[in-house]
């Protein structure tokens, strides 16, 4: 049970900063899925793929690839791959790396 | 069209509710009342299968049968009915949103809500004590009052109140020796609460005793088509069902259901949160809500202070949230209501909410013939219950959009026809 003005920073998300190691999630801000390069030419786009870029959003269950800032830590910018149905952190790693394949995903 | 019909009900297993026959069963210990829904087996085939048995799917349900007229309809639930985000919400219904689109939708919400108690002969505990949205700064002044205005000019009701007015209409409120003090706040004397699990019961006993199989712990996993694209039923954990129309109601998991016909939606579900209080004497008088400092409040007929906090920063589909999302609109309740700080909190849970790029739902026809989808509710669909649900109906029985839900396409966000509410205020509810 909680108290109203009892609650301590405590019971919060430990996230793994790729620079600074484990700190709390309040540390952090998301920046949505991850790997979505904005079209080199987007005159060239069609409505519906300039549409998708905009706003469509895989949404996943499970093992999703996204994109957090350490914003009041040092700052950067890195991915994580989070199971949305646990929300357990399966990796964290750097922009310029591929995403770790999730366990019992099988290579394509 | 009128909001206040009676249906009558050609099943006589169920037994109307009245005065006298609550009186009897009083007397008698509440004994020898029969179940108020069936709980059939699926059939092989329906005219109509609805996705989701929340309220908006067993009301958009109802409404075929009572309205449309539809000879067999369904609805797949794929736990029990309510337990999605209806039977989790805080129950806010207003309809003061800014644009004339929104303020049409919500405000044919509010209309059915004045009648449904009578229309479905269950009570589903509407109260009309008003909803107070604060504001603390010259920008939520400015936003405030542009709504006021916008929503008189649209026939919505909503009014401004000085800091004196808002404390005198909630006289717990503290306007004056906090962080952010009230400047003012707008009022909707229409708006209110309702019982969230009676609107699930409700629609579900309405649309029972006119024929609706509603059929729980049957998840939806896979939608079938034919040959020329078209919907040619579902596959469930209860096995195949076909229909020609099938409805999406899926609220945080419809892109999870709309994928399954290769349907891809412009959203992301997060978790919201809420909390209870433990049960105290009725000493709130109305909803309040503050987007600034982010906390709303009511009272529930029980007693319990029923509190609303704010969505994970992150998409998740765990239904929990994190705890310094509701230890912060505790703190801003604390501030507001100086009297609530020794209150101990009894419950908090979270619900998936799906989030569109500009706040407002979509209810609209898909590029898969024979699917329709009413999703994109986000943190602020409860109110839209029986509107929504109303539309929706139309929209599968004929193929159609209702005027009223004719601008809530998918198709808005390619052609660039967004009705904007995520930019006219900071949250919805
Ligand atoms: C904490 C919280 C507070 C809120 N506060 C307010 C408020 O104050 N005011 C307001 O207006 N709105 C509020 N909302 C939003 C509101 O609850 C929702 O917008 C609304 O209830 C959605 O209703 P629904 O019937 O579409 O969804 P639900 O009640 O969630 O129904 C959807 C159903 O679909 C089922 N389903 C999903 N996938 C499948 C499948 N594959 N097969 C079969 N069934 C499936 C689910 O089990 C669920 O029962 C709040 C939401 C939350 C979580
Ligand atoms: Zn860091």
């Amino acid at each position: 049970m909680v108290t109203a003005d009892g609650l301590r920073d405590e019971h919060v998300l430990l996230i793994q900063c790729p620079y600074c190691g484990e700190r709390p999630e309040p540390e952090f801000v998301y920046g949505g899925q991850a790997h979505i390069a904005r079209p080199q030419q987007p005159a060239e786009l069609t409505d519906q793929q300039w549409t998708d870029y905009l706003y469509r959003r895989d949404n996943t269950r499970g093992p999703h690839a996204e994109r957090w800032r350490h914003t009041h830590g040092c700052g950067r910018f890195f991915n994580a791959l989070r199971d949305t149905t646990t929300d357990h952190f399966l990796a964290t790693y750097r922009l310029d790396e591929s995403p770790p394949r999730a366990p019992g995903e099988s290579a394509k | 069209m009128r909001a206040d019909v009676r249906h009558s009900f050609p099943d006589l297993t169920m037994q109307p509710f009245s005065a006298l026959s609550l009186l009897k069963r009083g007397l008698s210990g509440q004994r020898g009342w029969t179940a108020q829904w069936r709980s059939p087996e699926p059939k092989n085939a329906y005219d109509a299968i609805i996705i989701g048995g929340g309220g908006h799917g067993l009301g958009a349900a109802y409404y075929l049968a009572s309205e449309h007229r539809l000879g067999s309809v369904a609805v797949l639930e794929k736990g029990w009915i309510g337990g999605g985000n209806t039977g989790r919400n805080t129950t806010i219904i207003r309809s003061n949103y800014l644009f004339d689109e929104s303020a049409a939708l919500y405000d044919h919400a509010v209309r059915l809500w004045e009648g449904l108690s009578q229309t479905l002969n269950y009570n589903v505990m509407f109260s009309q004590r008003g909803v107070l949205m604060l504001a603390h700064s010259v920008h939520d002044m400015q936003v405030s009052k542009r709504h006021v205005h916008a929503n008189r000019a649209a026939g919505v009701d909503n009014e401004w109140l000085t800091p004196e007015e808002a404390q005198a209409f909630c006289p717990p409120l503290n306007i004056g020796d906090i962080r952010y003090p009230v400047l003012g706040a707008a009022l909707q004397r229409r708006g209110g609460t309702a019982r969230h699990d009676a609107v699930a019961w409700g629609y579900a006993r309405a649309a029972d005793a006119l024929g609706v199989d509603i059929i729980e712990n049957c998840a939806v996993t896979g939608i079938v088509r034919n040959a020329d694209g078209s919907v040619a039923g579902v596959q469930t954990t209860r096995g195949p069902i076909s229909a020609r129309r099938v409805g999406v109601s899926a609220a945080g998991h419809s892109s999870v259901v709309m994928k399954m016909a290769g349907v891809e939606l412009p959203l992301e579900s997060y978790p919201l949160q809420a909390l209870v209080s433990e049960p105290v004497k009725p000493v709130f008088p109305c909803v309040v809500m503050s987007n600034t400092i982010h906390a709303y409040i009511s009272q529930s007929d029980k007693g319990e202070l029923v509190i609303g906090a704010g969505t994970d920063a992150y998409t998740s589909y765990t239904q929990r949230g994190g705890l310094h999302i509701s230890s912060h609109a505790l703190e801003a309740v604390c501030e507001l209501f100086p009297m609530f700080r020794r209150l101990r909190m009894l419950r908090n849970w979270g619900g998936i909410v799906d989030v569109t790029p500009d706040r407002s739902p979509i209810i609209a026809r898909t590029p898969v013939p024979g699917l329709y989808v009413n999703c994109g509710w986000g943190t602020g669909g409860f109110k839209a219950t029986p509107g929504a649900a109303h539309v929706f109906a139309w929209t599968i029985a004929r193929d159609e959009p209702h005027p009223i839900n004719a601008p809530f396409t998918l198709e808005r966000f390619r052609d660039g026809n967004l009705i904007d509410e995520a930019a006219a205020a900071a949250v919805a509810h």
